[in-house]
């Protein structure tokens, strides 16, 4: 059973991991902004592939 | 012909002739736009939403004072000479294609390295190289995309700001304890007897051990703290109880598994914590885009062009101005000294100092006072005080803006904690002395488990989400508060005092009657044609209501500053201004502003220009009369007696021509005598008046354009939905004692356990978050509820 230590061992490493993790993405601002990223998220792609077949002649008045 | 709109910021096109691709543009400035778009394949821009833009509003020489290094240096986030990084407050952001278009500001310049929108704020960080980009011509840049920066004194004695990130970092600390607590427990939750489990629970209980070191030492520490800070001052706050338990809880459960006598309460301990601060966290988030705390620097200029002895003009920081130099104020710039005019005509605009939206005509030689704008060309101006000796400053150094609104208010949860705390422990007294002469060892372990299980979490987080959520609900309908005691404080109130001013009356329209002789269809005409010569805002607003359509050119016309506007064409001459300047005897009883008109077949009547009161206004009032009392204070004369006095229910008290101080004053004055008041103002004339109220409320045609110092702000257009409001406030109080109710309920349970010395870890691991939950979801629902009244 003492199996039982490298489980915990495990445990606390994942664990711990996933807090420095947190710590650092706080540290880095992520939290402070929570809603810009959320619109951002889906600009880029769209627009490189809109580029081509939709410019702004297709636009309506 | 077909309506045509800007393609670019969708403002009217038809007059302006300025086709570019085809496309209709309103001005040369939103051309310009265009133009860099589609030089540089942004035009998808324009596939985002019909017309994205806001108009640019450019204006010569507005930013030169960037050119000063110093003022530059205050401003600069970072700066190692080549790269510089700024951010910037932009009000104009609102859409989604503002992020977009400001975080491409690289393809626009190329010495714009990276740029990051932050919607909540309305700011942009902007990193580029200062040598291929002045800072003066990246605000430029974005002035002309019309995204101007807004800069202003207040940026400039911040500095470099701080971010507080610690409640986040205790709730993940708390959280991250918490889970772990919770797997290592779970085994002894079923106290089976097998091998394997008592051979290893006591490094269990030491690994858990080890995680509550670290949420008791720093995530609890606010509540240690403001324990003993309400100890100290004699006050039983709910931290009292909550620090207590917390400490008892900790000791108990440490003391447990060092004699091995149980496997303690971590799991609780933990949880509770973990979930305090989740409420915290809930009651702190409000509108990072909406600054509660003005004072006249966010409306100052951060730097002014002074005017050197050998005529040479500098760029100066505002409070680097001295008595006796020589200023030059350009077309929309505002005064931040009191001065004298020297040079030009000033037409100054005094309506965020006094209210009054009428403008002021003043000849050199004339005094003028800090906080005017000026609305027509330059002027130049000798000071006569510097920034902190002027009068609009002086304002606030009056005590009321240092005082703290919170302090003197002991809120609903306090107010019951006191009771609660004494309850508890003479609970926990009685009981222990029942067990000390009955069976002595229990006597311990049940007066910690009283204080254990008494631990007031639910009604700790009942105020909390009850009222974050109102604020929301509120922040929805337009109505924000600056934090969540304000919607206590308005449950509270039995006075409303309203301005007038901008306040009850709407800002931008005004009602115009005519009096005197009809006039004829050629004569309207003239007028028409007249007054479209002329940028007086009385002139304008006479020009919007008229609805002749033919337009005649003008033979002849010339206005007369102060005085009106003269206008022929063929043989038909025509003067429109004040009584004297078309020769008419004054009439010294009129107290509204009114226009007089003369043609060549003599006087004509005179059109006299009343305020416009808000939508709604007279249900307003009378449904607030039943619970309060009404006062009207204007810092206005009293023409508008007559009108209001039929407006308004008969109780509402009516002052005239109250200064800023008297304001202040009355409400003070009231306040002494009992009164709980909310004041309604909008203006800076209000903002003593404000800060000296229960609960000042500053109205606001667009939130973005700023409103003085206050406890919330609510959109103009729904002005009429105060009374809702407010009473969705009372509703949230009345919530607040159903759920104390309610945890009540729970502790009933929990000290049934406590006191006959049967209180298992398993028991406080399900009764406590239990209680914690259930007392969430009920006064989600309940204010969700409430909500779906104001729709």
């Amino acid at each position: 059973m003492s199996v039982i230590y490298i489980l915990l061992a495990i445990s606390i490493a994942v664990a711990v991991i996933f807090f420095i993790a947190f710590v650092f993405a706080v540290r880095n601002g992520q939290y402070d902004d929570s809603y810009t990223p959320s619109v951002r998220m889906l600009f880029e792609d769209e627009i490189v592939k809109e580029k081509n077949n939709k410019s702004v002649l297709t636009k309506k008045d | 012909m077909v309506h045509k709109t800007c393609f670019h910021c969708g403002l009217d096109a038809e007059t302006s002739g300025i086709v570019y691709d085809d496309k209709p543009f309103c001005c040369h400035g939103c051309k310009t736009v265009y133009e860099i778009f589609t030089i540089h394949d942004l035009t998808c821009y324009y596939d985002f939403q019909q017309a994205p833009g806001t108009t640019p509003k450019e204006i010569e020489g507005k930013y030169n004072f960037l050119d000063n290094s110093k003022i530059v240096d205050q401003l600069l986030e970072f700066n190692d000479h080549t790269t510089q990084i700024i951010t910037l407050y932009i009000p104009n952001i609102h859409c989604s294609s503002c992020i977009w278009v400001l975080e491409n500001l690289n393809k626009l310049h190329a010495a714009i390295r990276s740029s990051m929108v932050n919607f909540g704020k309305k700011t942009v960080r902007i990193t580029f190289v200062n040598e291929n980009l002045s800072l003066k011509n990246l605000v430029a840049l974005l002035s002309r995309i019309g995204y101007e920066p807004y800069i202003s004194l207040e940026d400039y004695s911040i500095g470099k700001k701080h971010i507080d990130r610690s409640l986040i970092y205790k709730l993940g600390v708390s959280g991250f304890a918490f889970g772990n607590v919770m797997f290592l427990s779970f085994p002894e939750y079923f106290q089976v007897e097998e091998f394997w489990l008592e051979q290893y629970k006591h490094l269990f209980r030491w690994l858990m051990f080890a995680y509550s070191v670290p949420v008791v030492l720093y995530a609890a520490q606010d509540y240690f703290v403001s324990a003993y800070k309400g100890l100290r001052s004699k006050i039983l706050n709910i931290d009292v109880p909550i620090a207590l338990g917390i400490v008892v809880l900790f000791v108990r459960s440490s003391s447990e598994i060092v004699l091995d006598t149980g496997s303690g309460f971590f799991d609780s301990l933990t949880g509770l914590i973990f979930f305090l601060l989740l409420g915290k966290f809930f009651q702190q988030k409000t509108y990072d885009y909406l600054s509660f705390e003005r004072d006249y620097k966010s409306y100052f200029p951060i730097g002014v062009t002074k005017i050197n002895l050998d005529k040479q003009e500098e760029s100066i920081q505002v409070y680097d101005i001295q008595k006796g130099d020589r200023l030059l104020i350009r077309n929309e710039e505002l005064l931040p000294v009191d001065c004298i005019l020297i040079k030009g005509k000033a037409r100054m605009d005094y309506s965020f100092v006094t209210g009054e939206s009428k403008t002021v005509t003043k000849q050199s030689g004339d005094k003028l006072f800090a906080g005017g704008k000026q609305l027509e060309g330059s002027i130049e101006v000798e000071v006569l005080k510097s920034v902190e000796q002027s009068y609009l400053t002086q304002l606030w150094s009056n005590d009321v803006f240092k005082r703290d609104k919170t302090l003197g208010f002991t809120n609903i949860t306090n107010r019951i904690s006191k009771s609660f705390t004494l309850s508890i422990l003479t609970i926990a007294m009685v009981a222990t002395t029942f067990w000390l002469l009955t069976d002595s060892s229990k006597a311990l372990n049940v007066f910690t488990s009283v204080l254990i299980i008494a631990c007031p979490c639910a009604i700790a987080l009942a105020a909390p989400f009850t009222f974050g959520n109102i604020l929301r609900i509120l922040g929805k309908n337009k109505f924000y508060l600056k934090n969540a005691s304000v919607v206590e404080q308005l449950a509270q109130i039995n006075t409303i005092v309203f301005d007038k001013t901008g306040t009850i009356t709407v800002n931008k329209e005004t009602k115009i009657n005519y009096e005197g002789v009809q006039l004829t269809e050629d004569e309207e005409a003239l007028l028409k044609s007249t007054l479209r010569g002329s940028n007086h805002p009385l002139s304008r607003s006479l020009y919007q209501i008229l609805n002749t359509n033919n337009i005649v050119s003008l033979d002849y016309f010339e206005e007369h500053l102060g005085l009106g506007i003269e206008g022929q064409h063929k043989d038909h001459n025509i003067k429109i201004g004040s009584e004297p300047f078309i020769g008419h005897a004054k009439n010294a009883t009129t107290l509204n502003t009114s226009v007089h008109i003369r043609t060549n077949n003599g006087y004509k009547g005179k059109f006299t220009f009343h305020n416009k009161y808000r939508k709604g206004i007279s249900k307003l009032f009378n449904q607030l009369k039943k619970d309060y009392d009404l006062v009207i204070l204007s810092g206005d004369n009293a023409g508008e007696r007559d009108n209001l006095t039929k407006l308004l229910p008969s109780k509402t008290k009516l002052l005239f021509n109250q200064k800023p101080e008297d304001k202040l004053e009355y409400i003070k004055y009231h306040q002494g005598e009992g009164a709980k008041v909310v004041m309604v103002g909008d203006g800076l004339n209000d903002a003593g008046a404000l800060a000296q109220s229960d609960v000042g409320i500053a109205i606001s045609e667009n939130i973005n354009v700023f409103s003085p110092a206050c406890d919330a702000i609510l959109d103009a257009t729904k002005f009429d939905q105060l009374y809702k409001y407010i009473t969705i406030s009372k509703s949230a109080v009345k919530t607040i004692k159903w759920s104390f109710a309610l945890s009540f309920l729970y502790n009933v349970v929990g000290l049934y356990y406590a006191v006959t010395g049967q209180l298992s870890p398993l028991v406080a691991a399900i009764l406590m978050p239990l209680s914690s939950i259930s007392i969430v979801v009920f006064t989600t629902v309940i204010t969700n509820l409430l909500g779906r009244t104001l729709k």
